[in-house]
């Protein structure tokens, strides 16, 4: 297991968003959390990225506790997350957003007098995400000229560039057209092989996506997991068809 | 025009200033170029960090009053070891000060700052026997490299020497500066700045590089505020004031914080502005306030964004 999480609960005053979750993430595993509105997945992903502390439980990440460490402390360990609303930096240029994880991942943020210009390996890094994500051409754009699907495309781009071990999306397909979600999932899956990451978890509602690409499952209610297992399993569950999946499934 | 140009330009004027114009034009330019060295790192923190302060009046009198001391109460004349002790002792203040200010943003940030500030010009309005209070203390005259220009007449001592001294200062502090912005660092700062929720997660300490960005400014601002003491001869409290905090930020929103060399043409306009209008009106920030309310109307990127071109988004893409 490279990430487990133990008893997770989350309370926002009396209400309690997680309650009691556990998981594990074994390395090669494409792992999908769904769930219906308010069934705590977002609230999930932020414990799991060190942006919230959970109220009970640890989250584990290769043995050491990770629990609410921030998200730029477990970025430099190796999870790297991309969020549901798309975040970029606007005025910075696709080459430039990926340059700054390069940049972060090597360690050459403390470099004050050196030229970034002149810094090879955080150029020749940058640029091979930029193509390995369909960017290279429009490295010189700035981020906020670009089409949502390219915006989408470069959250996600510069996450794998701090080639984490762990990357956590939260759905990487929503804001985009039916037509381009295929397209941004066979990129990110290959990029993800090319760039060694370990293991995919991703937050997802187009349970055609799910069921596409997941090895795992889990399916999350009121905070609570009530199920976790391959998608067949998953499929086969009437609990999770009739809470969180419906008649999409059954149609399936 | 291109850019370069217009620089070497405006380089050669300046250095031809002393030559050809009249000795009033000439002095006029020594608290730009103190300016200028101010606004350079102070647009670090705004233009580059995304932070606004509106203290950094704080820095520019510990820098001129650490002149003072040093001249005044422990005969130090030699101006390098003076901007190199001011230097110190704003990074000094700014390490605490900018550690506790950093950890809020916009307008909490503002007012965290503006308070210090305040407290540094109560402190040394208060102090009298350490400071002069209201009457301030008198920055005697440095020495510059090692030499010793008693014998010159002040203006010309000003007009000369101090405005060549005080250039050079401002190329080195600009070359610094271009370095950093152009630097990994000022990469992971611009990122802060856009969106640092996004920063957090690309693994980029937010508080920490905001911090660093903070530290700096103000050892810019302590050596531009050594940079201002000989021209005046005298430093008071009123330089520290939160009105001086208003200036250096009335002039970088004048030049453009959003081009490197923006607040130093603010710098360069507010001085010369501000002495045509005194001459001509007794309420000259009445016309000052007019003036700021149209830049943020009419061209919110400042004087530089008028001229700047922005890269299209077509040019871009080819």
């Amino acid at each position: 297991m490279i990430l487990r999480a133990e008893g997770l609960r989350k309370l926002y005053g009396e209400f309690c968003a997680l309650d009691g979750v556990s998981l594990a993430i074994s390395a090669g595993e494409f792992v999908s959390i769904i769930g219906p509105n308010g069934a705590g997945k977002s609230t999930l992903v932020n414990v799991l990225t060190g942006v919230l502390r959970p109220t009970a439980g640890a989250v584990t990440f290769r043995d050491r506790d990770v629990s609410g460490i921030g998200p730029a402390r477990l970025a430099r360990l190796g999870i790297a997350r991309s969020f549901q609303l798309v975040q970029v930096f606007p005025d910075l240029t696709v080459l430039e957003t990926l340059q700054a994880a390069v940049v972060s991942r090597l360690g050459h943020g403390a470099r004050l007098f050196a030229s970034l210009a002149a810094d090879r390996a955080v150029r020749e890094g940058a640029l091979e995400i930029a193509e390995l994500f369909g960017l290279g051409r429009k490295r010189h754009v700035p981020a906020r000229h670009l089409p949502q699907g390219d915006k989408k495309l470069l959250d996600v781009a510069s996450a794998f560039a701090l080639r984490p071990q762990i990357i956590l999306l939260d759905e990487p397909t929503s804001g985009v057209s039916t037509a381009d979600k295929t397209a941004i999932m066979e990129t990110l899956v290959s990029a993800s092989k090319r760039i060694g990451v370990q293991a995919i978890i991703q937050v997802e509602h187009d349970m055609d996506i799910v069921f596409g690409y997941s090895d795992r499952i889990i399916a999350l209610h009121e905070g609570r997991v009530l199920a976790d297992g391959p998608p067949a399993a998953i499929e086969a569950d009437r609990r999770v068809v009739d809470t969180v999946i419906g008649r999409r499934a059954r149609a399936r | 025009m291109s850019g370069r140009l217009v620089l070497a330009l405006a380089l050669g004027a300046t250095v031809l200033a002393p030559l050809v114009a009249p000795t009033y034009h000439v002095l006029l330019m020594l608290p730009f170029m103190a300016y200028a060295v101010a606004l350079l790192g102070l647009n670090l923190l705004f233009g580059y960090t995304g932070l606004v302060s509106f203290g950094h009046a704080l820095f520019l009198g510990v820098g001129a009053y650490t002149g003072a001391f040093l001249t005044s109460v422990f005969k130090v004349r030699s101006m390098e070891v003076i901007l190199v002790a001011a230097a110190a002792l704003g990074a000094l203040v700014a390490a605490p000060v900018g550690a506790l200010c950093v950890r809020y943003v916009k307008i909490y940030f503002g007012m965290l700052t503006l308070a210090f500030g305040m407290v540094f010009y109560t402190f040394v309005l208060k102090f009298y026997r350490l400071t002069g209070g209201d009457e301030g203390m008198p920055f005697l005259r440095p020495t510059l490299l090692g030499r010793s220009i008693e014998g010159l007449p002040k203006t010309d001592y000003l007009a000369g020497p101090y405005y060549y001294y005080s250039l050079a200062v401002l190329v080195l502090a600009t070359l610094v500066m271009w370095r950093i912005v152009h630097s990994p660092f000022g990469l992971c700062l611009k990122t802060i700045r856009d969106n640092p929720t996004k920063a957090e997660t690309l693994g980029i300490g937010v508080a920490r590089y905001r911090w660093c960005a903070f530290v700096i400014s103000a050892v810019y601002a302590a050596v531009g505020g050594a940079l201002l003491g000989p021209p005046t001869g005298n430093v008071d409290p009123t330089l520290a004031y939160w009105t001086q905090s208003g200036n250096i930020v009335f002039m970088t929103l004048l030049g453009g914080f959003a081009s490197f060399f923006g607040p130093v043409l603010g710098a360069f306009v507010f001085i010369y502005l501000q002495d045509w209008v005194m001459s001509v009106v007794p309420f000259w920030r009445l016309i000052f306030g007019a003036i700021l309310a149209a830049i943020v109307i009419a061209a919110p990127g400042g004087l530089a964004g008028l001229w700047v071109r922005r890269p299209s988004v077509e040019a871009s893409s080819s």
